[in-house]
This record gives C-alpha cells, sequence and structure tokens, in this order.
C-alpha cells in the first residue's frame, strides 16, 4: 500500500505550521505501518490535545482524538477491550507529561501493549508557545518572560523508571531513525516509548533564537549522539539518540487473560 | 420459585442490574461508599470472560470504558462526588462523540472531601451542568434495590438507543442498605443492543449522520469503517469543523435527542396522587420516608400523596406541573438544599406553594421530619 493511502486526504490541508517537524514524524510513522505491512483496520491511534494531537485527523486508521492529557487513559479501554488492535499514541511533551503525566507513568507500570510517541518541541505550540515541562531552564516562552527556571524531565529515563519496556529516543533529523524506532515500537509487545525531537519554528524557534525550521533541525544533529559515542563522554550535554530500553516483561492485557482462566475456573 | 433472590447491598443491585443489562467492561477507582461496585465487578467481570481495570484515578476511569465502549462493549464506572467532579471532562467528550457509557454517582455530602461515609443527594445539579457547554443528559436514580436493578438496565438500554452517556444518581443510603432483590428471568427485562450500521465495507459510512428516527448506527473499532472521533465540533464524518452551520447543528442534535423527549424519558412512581391535597415530590432513599410518611398519613385519613421520581434529567417538568396542579402544597423532600425543588418551582403553575424538607446534616430524613415540615404549612404547628 502506498503511504498516501494511510493519508485522509479529504481533510488537508493540515493545521501544522511551515516547518513543523511534526508532518516528518507522521511521515516516518507511516512508512514504519507500511514497511509492516498492516491493515489500517487493525489499527487505533488515540491522541489528546494540541499539535500533535491532530496528526490523527489526518490518518486513516480508527482514529479517535480526545481530550488533554488522556490519550493513554483512553487506549488502554481501546487495548484492554480488543487487545488484537494495535495501538498507537502520538502525544506531545506537554500532553503526556504534564497533563497526562500520571496516565503516562501507570501505562508504563502496566506494561500495557501501547506504542507512545512523545513528539517533543519543548513548548505549547496550540496555545501560543508557553513552556513545558520539557523546555527545561532558561527557555524563553510566553509564560516565562524572563525565561524559565523549571527543570526539565528527561523522557527516557523517567520511562524507564516507570516501567516501560521498549525506550527509545530520536529526531525529525533522522528520519530513518524514526521510521525504524517506531517500527521496533510496534513490534513490541508491552509499553514502548519513542521520543522525537520534533521541531517548532514558530514558537519555540523564533522566541529562543534558533534560526529557522532547517537550522533547527541541523541543530538536532549537532547536540545530538548516538548512546555511548565517544562524543558523549567527551561532552557530557550532548543529548544520546537510540534504543535505550528493550526487555521482555509480563505484559497487561497477556496477564489479564491468565487471570480470566483463573475466574473461569472458579477459583 | 426459580427466580434467583438476593440480599444484597444497594451497590450490589446496581451490579446484577449492570451484568444482567449485559456490562462487559469496568474500569474505576475506589471511593467510598461506591467502591463496592468496583469490587463486585473486579469479582464478577472476570468470571464471564469480561474486563475489569483499577485506574489510576476517576479521569482515567471514564476514559477507558469510553474507548471500551467504542471497541462495541456495554461499559460502567462508579464513583462518588470528588470522583465525579474528576470525571466532568470526560463526560463532556461522551457527550460531544456521542459514546454511550453509564456513570454511577453514589452520592456523599461534600463539597469537597465532604461527609465521605453519609448520605446526601447534592449532586443532582452537578450531574445536569457538572461538564461545559450546552448539552443534554440522562441522570436516573432509585429508592429500593429492586428499583436500582432496573433502573440500571434501563441506563444501560437509553445508553445505547441516543449513543449518551447516562448518569445513575444513587446515594450512600441506598447504596449500602441490604434489602432483598429478585433477580428477574432472562428476557423479562428488555435490552437496547448497539445498532450497528448496515453500511458495507467500502461504502461511504458517516458515524455521525442521525437517520430519520434520530439514532445514528455505529461501527466498531477494528471493524472494516475507519472514522474519527473527536470531542471537537465535527462533522458527519467526525472530522473537526469550525463551520457555523455544523456547530450550530451539532448542537441542536445534542440539545434535541434527548430535551426533545422529555415525556419519553420520565421515570417516576406515584402514590395516592388521584386526590391529593398535599403532594410529596421525593427521590432516591428520601423517597423512602416520603413512601411511609404519605402510608402513614393516608391511615389516618389524610391526603397526602407522593410522586417519585426515577428520571431526575431530563427534568420531567409536565408531568410534576400536571401531577400537582391541583395540590393545595408541594413539598420536596430531598438530601441537598433545595435542588430538584428548584427545578418544581420552575416546573408548576405556582411556585409559591412549593416547599422543601430536607436534611443536610448527613443524618437521614425521616417521616416525622417531613411531617413538622407539613405541619408548618399547614399552619398546625409541629
Amino acid at each position: 500500500m502506498a503511504i498516501k493511502d494511510y493519508l485522509r486526504e479529504r481533510f488537508f490541508p493540515h493545521i501544522w505550521c511551515p516547518g513543523c517537524g511534526h508532518g516528518t514524524v507522521l511521515n516516518g510513522l507511516l512508512r514504519a505501518v507500511e514497511q509492516l505491512g498492516m491493515s489500517r483496520n487493525e489499527i487505533v491511534m488515540v491522541s489528546g490535545i494540541g499539535c500533535s494531537a491532530r496528526i490523527s485527523g489526518y490518518i486513516d486508521f480508527h482514529t479517535l482524538h480526545t481530550i488533554h492529557g488522556r490519550a493513554l487513559a483512553f487506549a488502554t479501554g481501546v487495548k484492554m477491550s480488543r487487545p488484537e488492535l494495535n495501538l498507537i499514541v502520538p502525544m506531545g511533551d506537554g500532553d503526556a507529561l504534564a497533563i497526562g503525566g500520571n496516565h503516562f507513568i501507570h501505562a508504563a507500570r502496566r506494561n500495557i501493549d501501547i506504542t507512545a510517541i512523545v513528539m517533543n518541541n519543548r513548548i505549547y505550540g496550540m496555545t501560543g508557545g508557553q513552556f513545558s515541562p520539557l523546555s527545561g531552564p532558561d527557555i524563553t516562552a510566553t509564560t516565562a518572560p524572563f525565561s524559565s527556571i523549571d527543570p526539565s524531565f528527561d523522557v527516557v529515563e523517567l520511562s524507564k523508571a516507570a516501567g516501560a519496556t521498549f525506550v527509545a529516543r530520536t529526531t525529525t533529523y533522522h528520519v530513518k531513525q524514526i521510521t525504524d524506532y517506531i517500527k521496533q515500537a510496534i513490534l513490541h509487545e508491552g509499553f514502548a516509548v519513542v521520543e522525537i525531537l520534533s521541531q517548532c519554528p514558530t514558537h519555540f524557534g523564533r522566541k529562543n533564537k534558533e534560526g529557522s525550521a532547517v537550522d533547527m533541525m541541523k541543530r538536532y544533529k549537532e547536540v545530538t549522539t548516538p548512546i555511548g559515542s565517544k562524543a558523549k563522554q567527551e561532552n557530557p550535554d550532548l543529548i544520546e539518540r537510540g534504543i535505550f530500553v528493550q526487555k521482555e516483561r509480563p505484559e497487561y492485557c497477556k496477564e489479564y487473560e491468565k487471570m480470566v482462566e483463573r475466574a473461569m475456573k472458579g477459583r | 420459585m426459580s427466580k434467583k433472590v438476593k440480599f444484597v447491598q444497594g451497590n450490589e443491585a446496581c451490579v446484577e442490574g449492570a451484568l444482567y443489562a449485559g456490562v462487559t467492561f469496568f474500569a474505576g477507582y475506589p471511593i467510598t461508599p461506591s467502591t463496592e461496585i468496583a469490587e463486585h465487578m473486579a469479582k464478577r467481570l472476570p468470571q464471564i470472560g469480561g474486563k475489569f481495570i483499577q485506574m489510576e484515578d476517576e479521569i482515567a476511569s471514564l476514559c477507558a470504558i469510553i474507548g471500551a465502549s467504542l471497541t462495541g462493549h456495554k461499559v460502567l464506572t462508579a464513583t462518588s462526588g470528588p470522583g465525579f467532579s474528576l470525571m466532568q471532562e470526560a463526560l463532556g467528550y461522551a457527550v460531544m462523540a456521542e459514546i454511550p457509557c453509564v456513570i454511577v454517582n453514589v452520592m456523599r455530602g461534600g463539597p469537597s472531601t465532604g461527609i465521605p461515609t453519609h448520605g446526601s443527594q447534592g449532586d443532582v445539579n452537578q450531574a445536569r451542568w457538572g461538564t461545559h457547554g450546552d448539552h443534554a443528559i440522562i441522570a436516573l436514580t432509585a429508592s429500593g434495590h429492586q428499583d436500582v436493578f432496573e433502573v440500571t438496565v434501563t441506563a444501560f438500554n437509553l445508553a445505547e438507543t441516543y449513543r449518551t452517556p447516562v448518569i445513575l444518581l444513587f446515594d450512600e443510603v441506598v447504596g449500602h442498605m441490604r434489602e432483598r432483590l429478585v433477580i428477574p428471568e432472562k428476557g423479562e427485562l428488555p435490552l437496547v443492543e448497539r445498532l450497528k450500521t448496515s453500511v458495507k465495507e467500502g461504502v461511504d459510512y458517516h458515524p455521525y449522520l442521525p437517520r430519520e428516527d434520530g439514532r445514528l448506527p455505529m461501527s466498531d473499532f477494528g471493524g472494516v469503517h475507519r472514522f474519527n472521533v473527536t470531542g471537537l465540533y465535527h462533522d458527519m464524518w467526525g472530522f473537526p469543523s469550525t463551520k457555523p452551520s455544523v456547530v450550530h447543528g451539532l448542537t441542536h442534535h445534542l440539545v434535541d435527542k434527548l430535551e426533545n423527549r422529555v415525556n419519553k424519558l420520565a421515570m417516576y412512581k406515584e402514590y395516592f396522587l388521584d386526590d391529593a391535597e398535599y403532594i410529596l415530590v421525593s427521590y432516591g432513599s428520601a423517597a423512602r420516608s416520603a413512601l411511609h410518611l404519605v402510608k402513614d398519613r393516608r391511615f389516618r385519613g389524610e391526603r397526602l400523596g407522593l410522586l417519585e421520581l426515577q428520571t431526575l434529567w431530563p427534568f420531567p417538568g409536565d408531568i410534576v406541573r400536571e401531577k400537582c396542579e391541583s395540590a393545595r402544597a408541594v413539598i420536596v423532600v430531598e438530601l441537598n438544599m433545595g435542588q430538584v425543588m428548584q427545578s418544581v418551582k420552575m416546573a408548576v403553575s405556582d411556585s409559591e406553594k412549593v416547599f422543601l424538607a430536607n436534611r443536610i446534616d448527613g443524618v437521614f430524613i425521616a417521616p416525622v421530619d417531613i411531617l413538622n415540615i407539613l405541619r408548618l404549612i399547614q399552619g398546625k404547628g409541629v
């Protein structure tokens, strides 16, 4: 199936600004699905609120565009009730880890078979450029006019600690990695997190003097490095890319099935 | 006797009703005084191959059942005041996206943490207007366990019929009280199953295009029709729209589908209303004391009657007006500061004749409490 067959072209043009990284994520995601040969009918995409969340409208899967921060809770209900479906949950940084932080850690704890994609642009784009829990300190945002003092979460470390069994990170510069990691995340049985650094030239780049979308993408090349690289040892400030966690742990729906068997035996 | 008779709490009667109606998915979070519903569901659902999940909070609980409803399940969650407050945004989502689901609120005293272990009926207006924006809602209640069972079945039927969340407003007294419950035979109570679309694969399916009768046939997630579900104003495909005609049409659809059927949705019971000079209007546990008083006074020749409401929203104003038309006075008996009384006052032609008999101290209202108010109204002193 061609990539464009996965799109709902009827609903284009999309709402994203020129240069937004989210289109690259969409592209990478669809290539992953296409390469896996998945049927559109077996995928449910659940999203919350924000620029990132609008991705669900443009893709011809079963799509559930929900409320802010709660996509993983809705997805948990879909997955639990129909475990054979593949759940993909794209979220923005605020959606996933500010308002949705609680659902994020609990989905990870359960190790429910959901692919969570954190499209991290370090800003609330749709509301016009407020700092997020992934902005980190010294960032200029409309709600941080004197630069932010809030420390940032590390999505990878948080996911690991909460129990996610697949954790990867890449950027919109590394487009092939997007497809590769999302593919592996979908194939992984358990809660999988793929963090993708995605540029917001309109609100983050402009306020923080990071230049154009192309400049911001080039910057992703400069500030990131593969896991365990020599460059990282020399410069600890570099952000690591790669697959950080890939391990087996009982998956929630499978465990539930076992419990149902026990219950039916009248135990 | 072949029927199954049980001696149970009201919360368990609700569970039995939900299972009879065909619930297969429950998500919840523990909270007094509704917890027994989750506990019984945790035990019963796996035994029938259903799903129970304890979520991280009440927000997630309602979100999870909405997700499960979209795959074709009949779904339930149960909570009390603080949890119900947390659910309000997702409740509005279910209204907007027209997702069938049933939400039980076993009411306790509030606001805030309030008085968790004592009864109250303080969430009546929250059920109506708790979530933001113009909308209509169905909220039902019951005063005894047989009714709790039947109203729960009705809640599922209405949720499926109108593609809407339905709220069951029970209270702590009914939830925790134990009494006899006769579980009806299969087929004894009508059940409404999900209306599935007959549109074939490959043909454009419109999840939000009502049929002539106003109903919207659904297609399960995982089925052959892929569509978008959103809390934004949306067109007949479920795709976001800001077109004035779409926004106007959807608001009207959401409100009209219920408000235009007020009388059809009205469930109530009437006792000695035909010649009643004084009418009590009550619901839930408070209606038990009201009925006790009515029977007691009838025995002594006083023309007292009771209108027990089971549908609280949409408020059956026409029926209340008609029933109360010739009464000298109407006393609304409830465990709050007069939430239903306000609606009764708006419904009747002479609001001056509507009075309140209430208790708001966590103590269950006794027949004598109502009698004292009646005597004051009658000018007979307490």
